[in-house]
Order: structure tokens, then C-alpha cells, then sequence
């Protein structure tokens, strides 16, 4: 059976204002997939998650997210498309002002006419899912780093989204912590059947959690190598993407 | 000492004896061309100020044209490990352009900068009309505390100077009039003045520097902290939900504390008077009472809302244009007091023009 796909992007060149990062930028996310965006540091994947995310605009070529032509449609479509995503911040971007529960229930309030009741203890229950049970009163600045990490994604996930992108999630998180939050991803994928995008260059979560990947390699400015990411470290297709995945040591081993 | 010597196309400087941050180099400038072959085998010392000047000397040149092969091997390690990414020096633009193209593109960018102002305003009307139809989204609970915030908690400094601006314009009023016998118009003059328009420039000036630049450190470190993202990725509004409870909050609260600004002006006018000058109270209060103009009043009150408009126009503006580091949430508090204290100025004076107009 044919796989639907989520997210399509074709020819999609990408930058700030005049600069373009990445071009000719054309890939396929599966639904259900744990889809991985790697590549160096500054070679434009977070700028490609900002695309994708329609936080910056693209400069040329297209995004379909779920059906929906996200560069040209209408606001209306788009919102639909907002609506059914979320997003974990390289920093979870909790609002510091507010409770974790008032975080996790803003986009509740916002998007759902649930009453006040209903909200809490969907609130209580997205917390739980992501280890946080209890924690409804305290503040982002009462709890750690992992932590808000995990709050953010009870956030991103409030209203059931079909696909929640992660940025960097491992960075600034220890070893354990951080493979704790790949479980997590893990387990959304299995049970909620959630389409994950991944940013990161942690080869630990990238081969632990990665089912599709592309690589972006920064002195081509586009996409050197698509698939499964230990299918890639088996047959490298070239010597970027075989560095990246070994760190460059294998390579060391040759020259020695 | 070095010696440098041309062979065809090849460069060959001979590093010998003791080498250090003073020992003069004679490279050639830029010549991409050439190569350059660095022999070091009669070398008795070095130290890492002569790798340093030596780094500058060769870093226009090609990597690849440098042969360092034959230098001591803690140099070459040095000297390897910098030419391992090619020199990139950052482009400044603006040196390398005609004046004309310099004018030119200052131009552009303050259209732009003007265009930006434009589309933030309209999305703050938008908002506005939004609010009016009952769909604009913020949090009641953040428009109360930042409503205590910048009305009851400014209570305190609003009095402390708007009396001693009072007190000020008693003492120097007092002293001019005394000359003619007519210290008692002092109590005219305070009351006239503060109400008119000391009272609002005033309370604006404290507002703009407590409030205002508060707003500009908490969105700019909101946009730091990807909060801002995190708000348009969630489909809301960052005007409907930070700016506009702001904007309220400021436009309910600049009218109180300007009454409360013109009452202790007029309070400081009062202690200087009966104090210093001898000035009886009755007849102060009775002076005070007949220079008392409703529309002088009204007048302030207007200058104060259009004050807390511009004041949270300018916070919020800075904050949600804030860059995404530590320094840029700076310069953003900067930049709204001192915007918004050049625009509460070119607004008064504006205003006084039209009031004249209107004969107000």
C-alpha cells in the first residue's frame, strides 16, 4: 500500500531576507514517520524548521502540509495546518509568567470552547503523558531544563496534533535526560501515531529514534542524502554524510 | 631573523636563530600566485607572539600555496591547525560604497524601518477593532497585573516628582515675581502649569521610563526566549495577547495618575509658597481655585492618553522587534524611553499648535 504523506516540499529554497541558506530542497515526510533533519552546525536546519513552521517565508518553491499548499493558501487553510501541529523549542519557550498548566491550557483555551473543567483535566493528563504529573502549579523558572523540555511537549501536544516538530531536543540535557525525552518521542510515535520531525545533530537520538532523515550539507546548500539513518552510515553515499555519522573518526582511523 | 628570497614563482623565507614577537618579517603582501615555502631548520628558539605575526603575515595567502613542512613541529602544528579554514573577513558594505549608494541605501532602510512602523500600528488597530468585537484573545489575568503594575505601583514615584516639579516652578516662578510684588500669581502659575501640561509630560517621562521600558525588556526577552515564536506557531496573535492588554492597561491608568500628577504639583506649589514665601494658605487655594480651567484640565488629561499610547506603542514595538541576544534586549529597553520621550515631545508640540488653532 502506497504511504500517505504528511508534509511535501518541492524545489524549496530557504534563507533570511536576501541570503539564501538551502535551495532546491525537495523531500517527502510519511504520516507516522520519526523523520530526522540533520546536518552541521549553520548549514540552515533550524531555518528549514522555521519553514516549515511558517515562522520565516520561504523564498521559492513549495510546502504541502496535510493537503494544504502552506506557502500560497489562504490564512484560513493555514490555521487548520497550525492547528493540527505543535512544536518543542530548543529552550520548551514555556511563557514564564504563566504555570505549567496555564501553558499546556493555552492552546486548549484558544482553539477548543471545552469548559474550564474539561480543560483541567486534559491539562492533568498531558502533563502525566510526558512524566509531569502534579506539576500544575509550578512556574518554568521552579523546574529544570529536561523538565521544561517535557512541558513544552505536553504543550505541543494539548490538542492531539498530527505532527510535532523538535528542535535540538537533546541540547543542553544530560546524557539521561536526553535519552529519557527519545523514549518519549518513541512511545507519542507508537501510541499516538504523531509524525515526529527532528532537528538535531545528536547522533545518539539520530540513530536511536530516526526512521527517515535527510542530510543537509552546507557547502552544496541542499539535501546530500535521504533515508533510514543507519541504512545511511552502512552505505555512506558520500564523504560529508560518512563524517557526520562517524564524527569523523573512522576517518581518522584511515588516515592513521 | 628572516630571510626572505624570490625564486620564479616560489617565496622562500629561511626562519633562523631566535625567533620572537619582534623579530621583523619582509613578506610580500597578497600575491595569490605565488607559493611560499617556510624553511626553519636553523632555528634555536621560538615562541608563539613570532607564530602570530607570522599568521598575519601569510593569512591572505592560499593554504595550499604555504609549504610549512620543514619548520619546527610545534610551529607547523600551530600554523596548521590556523590555516585549516580558509580567512573569511566579514564584508562591511557601507566602506566599499560611492556616497550617493551609501545615501541611497540609508533611505531604503529607513523606508523600511518606516514600513515597519506602519504595519505594527495597523496590526495594533486591527487588534483594537478586534477587541471591540469581542474576538481579540489575552488573558484577563495578565491584564490586571499589568495594570497594577504600571497604576498603583507608580503611585508612589508619580507624587514624589510631580511634587517636587511643583515645588520647582513654585520656587523658581516666586523668585521672578517677587520683582514685581505679585508672588501670590505663583499659585496661578503652578496650578496653570501642571494642569496644562507639566503634570501629563511628567507623569509620561516616569512612565516611559518605568513602564514603557519594562515592556520592552519583558516581550524583547519573550522574543529571546522563543516565546514569541512559540505564540505565532500557536496561531495567536502576539498583538491581540502582549501588546494590546499593555496599551489598555496604560490608557486606563495615564489619566489617573495624571489628576494625581496635577494635585501634588499643585500641593508642591502650595508647601513652597506658604513655607518660604509667607504666602497665606487661603489665599493660595483661593488663587489656585480661580486659575482652575476645566480646559486646561482636559487638555492635560488628553496630552496623557495620547502619551500612554505612544509610550506603549514604542515598548511594545522594541520589545517585539528585539533581537535574540542578551545585548539586543538593551538596546531595545534603550530605544523605547528614548523613542518614546522624543515622540511625547513632537506630540506636544502638535498638540499645543492645534490647541491654538481651536483656541482651547
Amino acid at each position: 500500500m502506497k504511504e500517505k504523506m504528511i508534509i511535501r516540499t518541492e524545489n524549496l529554497s530557504i534563507g533570511y531576507e536576501d541570503k539564501i541558506i538551502m535551495k532546491d530542497l525537495s523531500f517527502d515526510i510519511p504520516q507516522g514517520d520519526i523523520f530526522i533533519i540533520m546536518g552541521g552546525s549553520g548549514c540552515g536546519k533550524s531555518t528549514l524548521l522555521r519553514t516549515l513552521t511558517g515562522l520565516i517565508p520561504a523564498h521559492s518553491g513549495s510546502i504541502w502540509i496535510r493537503g494544504t499548499d502552506f506557502i500560497n493558501g489562504n490564512p484560513q487553510e493555514k490555521l487548520e495546518v497550525i492547528k493540527h501541529s505543535g512544536i518543542l523549542y530548543q529552550s520548551g519557550a514555556l511563557f514564564s509568567s504563566m504555570t505549567l498548566a496555564e501553558n499546556v491550557a493555552l492552546p486548549l483555551a484558544q482553539y477548543t470552547s471545552y469548559s474550564p473543567d474539561k480543560i483541567n483535566q486534559i491539562v492533568a493528563f498531558k502533563l502525566a503523558l510526558v512524566g509531569l504529573a502534579g506539576y500544575e502549579a509550578y512556574y518554568p523558572s521552579e523546574i529544570s531544563g529536561g523538565m521544561r523540555k517535557r512541558a513544552g511537549l505536553a504543550r505541543a501536544l494539548a490538542l492531539d496534533p498530527e505532527i510535532v516538530y523538535f528542535d535540538e531536543p537533546s541540547a543542553g540535557l544530560d546524557p539521561i535526560s536526553s535519552k529519557n525525552l527519545d523514549d518519549l518521542i518513541l512511545e507519542i510515535n507508537k501510541t499516538l501515531g504523531t509524525t515526529i520531525i527532528v532537528v538535531t545533530h545528536e547522533l545518539s537520538s539520530i540513530f536511536a529514534i530516526g526512521k527517515n532523515s535527510i542530510f543537509l550539507d552546507k557547502k552544496t546548500q541542499t539535501i546530500s542524502a535521504k533515508g533510514n539513518p543507519n541504512e545511511l552510515l552502512k552505505n555512506p553515499p558520500n564523504e560529508q554524510v560518512y563524517e557526520f555519522l562517524t564524527r569523523g573518526e573512522h576517518d581518522e582511523e584511515r588516515t592513521k | 631573523m628572516v630571510e626572505v628570497k624570490t625564486q620564479g614563482d616560489t617565496i622562500i623565507c629561511t626562519l633562523e636563530g631566535v625567533l620572537s614577537g619582534t623579530t621583523p618579517l619582509n613578506i610580500p603582501g597578497v600575491l595569490h600566485n605565488k607559493k611560499i615555502q617556510l624553511l626553519g631548520s636553523n632555528i634555536e628558539s621560538w615562541n608563539t607572539d613570532f607564530v602570530v605575526i607570522l599568521f598575519d603575515a601569510l593569512k591572505h595567502f592560499p593554504k595550499e600555496n604555504i609549504s610549512y613542512s620543514q619548520l619546527p613541529q610545534g610551529m607547523e602544528q600551530l600554523l596548521r591547525l590556523a590555516f585549516q579554514t580558509p580567512h573569511q573577513e566579514k564584508e562591511t558594505p557601507h566602506a566599499k560604497l560611492p556616497f550617493l549608494e551609501r545615501v541611497g541605501d540609508i533611505g531604503i532602510r529607513f523606508s523600511h524601518c518606516v514600513k515597519k512602523g506602519c504595519t505594527f500600528i495597523h496590526e495594533c488597530l486591527v487588534s483594537w477593532a478586534r477587541q471591540l468585537a469581542g474576538k481579540a484573545v489575552y488573558r484577563s489575568k495578565d491584564f490586571w497585573m499589568i495594570l497594577a503594575d504600571c497604576g498603583p505601583k507608580s503611585i508612589l514615584i508619580v507624587s514624589l516628582i510631580s511634587f517636587m516639579v511643583g515645588l520647582i516652578l513654585a520656587f523658581v516662578g516666586a523668585i521672578q515675581l517677587k520683582t514685581f510684588g505679585a508672588q501670590i500669581y505663583v499659585a496661578s502659575l503652578v496650578t496653570i502649569g501642571m494642569t496644562r501640561i507639566m503634570g501629563a509630560i511628567m507623569t509620561g517621562v516616569i512612565m516611559a521610563g518605568r513602564t514603557g521600558a519594562s515592556y520592552a525588556a519583558t516581550i524583547g526577552t519573550m522574543q529571546v526566549n522563543e516565546e514569541l515564536d512559540a505564540l505565532q506557531t500557536m496561531g495567536i496573535s502576539r498583538t491581540d495577547f502582549l501588546v494590546l492588554p499593555r496599551m489598555n492597561a496604560l490608557l486606563l491608568s495615564m489619566p489617573i495618575l495624571i489628576l494625581l500628577a496635577d494635585f501634588m504639583g499643585i500641593l508642591g506649589g502650595c508647601f513652597v509658597c506658604v513655607l518660604f514665601w509667607d504666602i497665606p494658605l487661603a489665599e493660595y487655594i483661593k488663587y489656585t481655585t480661580n486659575s482652575f480651567y476645566l480646559n486646561n484640565f482636559l487638555v492635560g488629561v488628553f496630552h496623557g492618553v495620547v502619551f500612554g499610547l505612544i509610550i506603549a506603542l514604542c515598548g511594545c514595538y522594541f520589545g517585539v522587534h528585539c533581537g535574540r541576544n542578551a545585548d539586543s534586549v538593551g538596546a531595545a529597553t534603550t530605544k523605547a524611553v528614548v523613542y518614546s520621550i522624543v515622540w511625547m515631545i513632537v506630540m506636544t508640540g502638535l498638540l499645543t499648535m492645534a490647541c491654538q488653532r481651536l483656541g482651547v
